[in-house]
């Protein structure tokens, strides 16, 4: 037994006098699995590294004050406040009716109630022009909704109004699909507590209920903001991608590359990228409260 | 009047595949008087739960009404009944700390700030939880959990508390000392108190009254004492405590017992000719050895010590009967297997079989009372 281990940990010991990181490394990982966190890491790095690294590197390319002064035009800045504009009202509409919808799934009986579970998830399935050719069936001069709010002197399509229907259908899942299985896990017993002691349904509502689905709403809305501020399909069809007057940040910044305008797509792409990193850390954390939240 | 129920029932809409639904509470019908605590006692899916439920207004029943203080509650919203509810797996709100849980009902009613402080710590001296005011229910036990349940009911002095398998999920000694605990507290506060629960030696060591509820209906109500002795069928006498269950037959008022009736000392019963059951409890089991004049021949088949007592299967011509005799009663002498004994039943009762004798063997057997 002592012969045998002897000389193996002699030429172990060698190599950790050479380099006591990587004795460290190599006792650690075994051969497959070190090609397999390789192949991993080089995948991602060919995939989501370099694309960003360009990305950063394109914005600089043309100098700094040349991205700022991109970033600063009248059509980028009505672009982006309009982003955030979409980004905000559908994600307080979605927010509330995402709430009910996921309440209604959670908690009542009805017939047909499969059959509007499988709806929900709609929007992630059907393409977003798809989505967007809708509404302009739907909403346009010639739809039958369209026709009536027009003749009230509404417009939709080709308006604020169609671009935030769009991004409210696109995004219509994410807080009920993480609110549902929350709810579920949670059950009644917490609610029925609450009103014995006193509370009535709203009351109930307010105190119980929404703080025990607080971190999975909150991750269905950081979802919901994310894929909001990215929309571009649904979008792009329902806006016409009118210059200052109905272009998104995304249809901003592919308008600035069609128009070899390279300094401000790359500018405006950051930004939208910095804002999605931000989104991701926050996602992690929220991600961590909920599964905290269910042990 | 604490508590009234009237003629009420409930059946559950049918779930898939089911041709009617779950008839949960049968025309039930009992009072519990202010200040006393009474026990439901059934076995699982009797409609004990069912019918506490709907005391608190957490079900509607189809049929009948609930008065609390002589007054109609039937179609109150729960919030308004002023009931104190604990439930079996404690539903403390996760998201809030114990003292929060326990100010809840004191908040909704708008207490002031230090009143409800104050009331607090009173409850937390009360279920001995002092010091845990800022700890959330995950960091407690379970016992530790359910006594923050029963502080968070008692807080806005409800007019009744309700409780319902509160003991069930803990373990044997956590749920004695908490039993003991709310026998405690119920002869200090006198709330008007009913309890759901399975487990018979908990019911009466705990309970002023008993409600044996079987298949949705009261079968008895009484004190512990009275439905142990004078149970009113067969089920709650074999539901409260171990009983023998017998089978036998009347022939012209002369009661045989087993298969070779034959055998059998005959005893004397004024029931028509028919099946019957006698039901014997073991401790009403008395064996002697050597020979008397009355009784039944029998051989020992097996013993088993338990420490204050001794538990013995008694063979008497093919029926296999259980005796228990408790040790130190100088006549109990240590026997062995194959000894033949005298058996007596200083006390029995005999039902006859009017009612579906197979259901209700195959209930006992389920609940393990017969083998």
């Amino acid at each position: 037994m002592s012969s045998v281990d002897t000389p193996s940990r002699g030429s172990e010991s060698r190599v950790y006098a050479l380099r006591p990181w990587v004795a460290a490394f190599a006792r650690r990982i075994p051969r497959a699995r070190g090609i397999l966190i390789f192949a991993v890491v080089a995948w991602f790095a060919v995939l989501i590294l370099l694309p960003i690294g360009t990305l950063v590197r394109g914005a600089w390319q043309e100098g700094l004050s040349a991205s700022m002064e991109a970033l600063g035009a009248p059509a980028a800045r009505h672009a982006f406040s309009l982003t955030l504009g979409i980004t905000v009202a559908s994600v307080l509409i979605n927010t509330v009716f995402g709430t009910i919808l996921a309440l209604v799934l959670a908690r009542q009986r009805f017939c047909g109630k499969l059959l509007l579970e499988g709806i929900v998830d709609l929007p992630f399935s059907v393409s977003p022009v798809v989505a967007g050719v809708m509404f302009i069936v739907l909403f346009g001069s010639d739809g039958w909704l369209g026709r009536w709010f027009e003749s009230g002197g509404i417009r939709i399509v080709f308006a604020l109004p169609g671009m935030v229907l769009a991004t409210i259908f696109v995004t219509l899942p994410f807080v009920t699909r993480q609110v549902v299985p929350v709810l579920r896990e949670c059950g009644l017993e917490q609610e029925e507590a609450a009103r014995t002691l006193g509370a009535n349904a709203w009351q109930t509502f307010w105190q119980v209920t929404l703080p025990s689905i607080r971190w999975g709403l909150a991750y269905g809305v950081t979802l919901t903001v994310a894929r909001a501020l990215g929309e571009f399909g649904a979008v792009l069809v329902v806006s016409g991608s009118i210059i200052g007057k109905t272009q998104t940040a995304t249809l901003h910044i592919h308008q600035e590359f069609t128009d070899f305008h390279y300094a401000g797509a790359f500018a405006a792409s950051l930004v939208l990228a910095i804002a999605s990193f931000c989104l991701l850390v926050f996602m992690e954390l929220m991600k961590k409260r909920v599964e905290a939240g269910r042990t | 009047m604490g508590i009234l129920v009237k003629d009420v029932s409930k059946r559950f809409p049918p779930s898939r595949g089911e041709q009617e639904g779950h008839l949960a509470a049968d025309n039930v019908t009992f009072a519990v008087p202010r200040g006393h605590l009474v026990a439901l006692l059934g076995p699982s899916g009797s409609g004990k739960s069912t019918i506490l439920r709907i005391i608190a207004g957490l079900e509607e029943p189809d049929t009948g009404e609930v008065l609390l203080d002589g007054q109609v509650v039937t179609g109150h919203p729960v919030h308004q009944r002023g009931v104190g509810f604990v439930f079996q797996h404690y539903a403390l709100f996760k998201h809030a700390t114990v003292e929060k849980n326990i100010a809840f009902g004191l908040d909704i009613r708008k207490w002031a700030r230090r009143n409800v402080r104050e009331r607090v710590l009173e409850l937390l001296d009360l279920v001995q939880l002092r010091g845990y005011e800022d700890r959330y229910p995950s960091q407690l036990s379970g016992g530790q959990r359910q006594r923050v349940a029963l502080a968070r009911a008692l807080a806005p002095r409800p007019r009744v508390l309700l409780l319902d398998e509160p003991f069930g999920a803990l373990d044997a000694k956590v749920r004695r000392n908490l039993a003991t605990q709310l026998r405690q507290l119920h002869s200090e506060f006198r709330t008007t108190t009913i309890f759901v629960t399975h487990d018979q030696e908990e019911a009466i060591e705990i309970s002023d009254q008993i409600v044996v509820i079987n298949r949705g209906r009261v079968d008895q109500i009484g004190t512990a004492e009275e439905i142990y002795d004078h149970p009113s069928n067969k089920f709650v006498a074999s539901f409260i405590g171990n009983v023998n269950v017998i089978e036998g037959y009347v022939h012209e008022g002369v009661l045989w017992l087993g298969a070779n009736r034959a055998h059998m000392t005959p005893v004397r019963t004024s029931l028509p000719d028919g099946e019957v059951v006698m039901l014997v409890r073991p401790e009403d089991v008395e064996l002697t050895s050597g020979v008397a004049i009355d009784g039944l021949d029998g051989v020992v088949r097996e013993i088993r010590y338990r420490g204050d007592r001794y538990e013995q299967e008694i063979d008497i011509a093919g029926l296999t009967v259980r005796a228990v005799e408790v040790k130190n009663r100088g006549r109990a002498a240590v026997r062995h297997p194959g000894q033949q004994v005298r058996v007596r039943f200083t006390r029995h009762r005999i039902f006859d079989v009017e009612e579906d004798h197979a259901a209700i063997r195959a209930q006992l057997e389920s609940l393990g009372y017969i083998e």
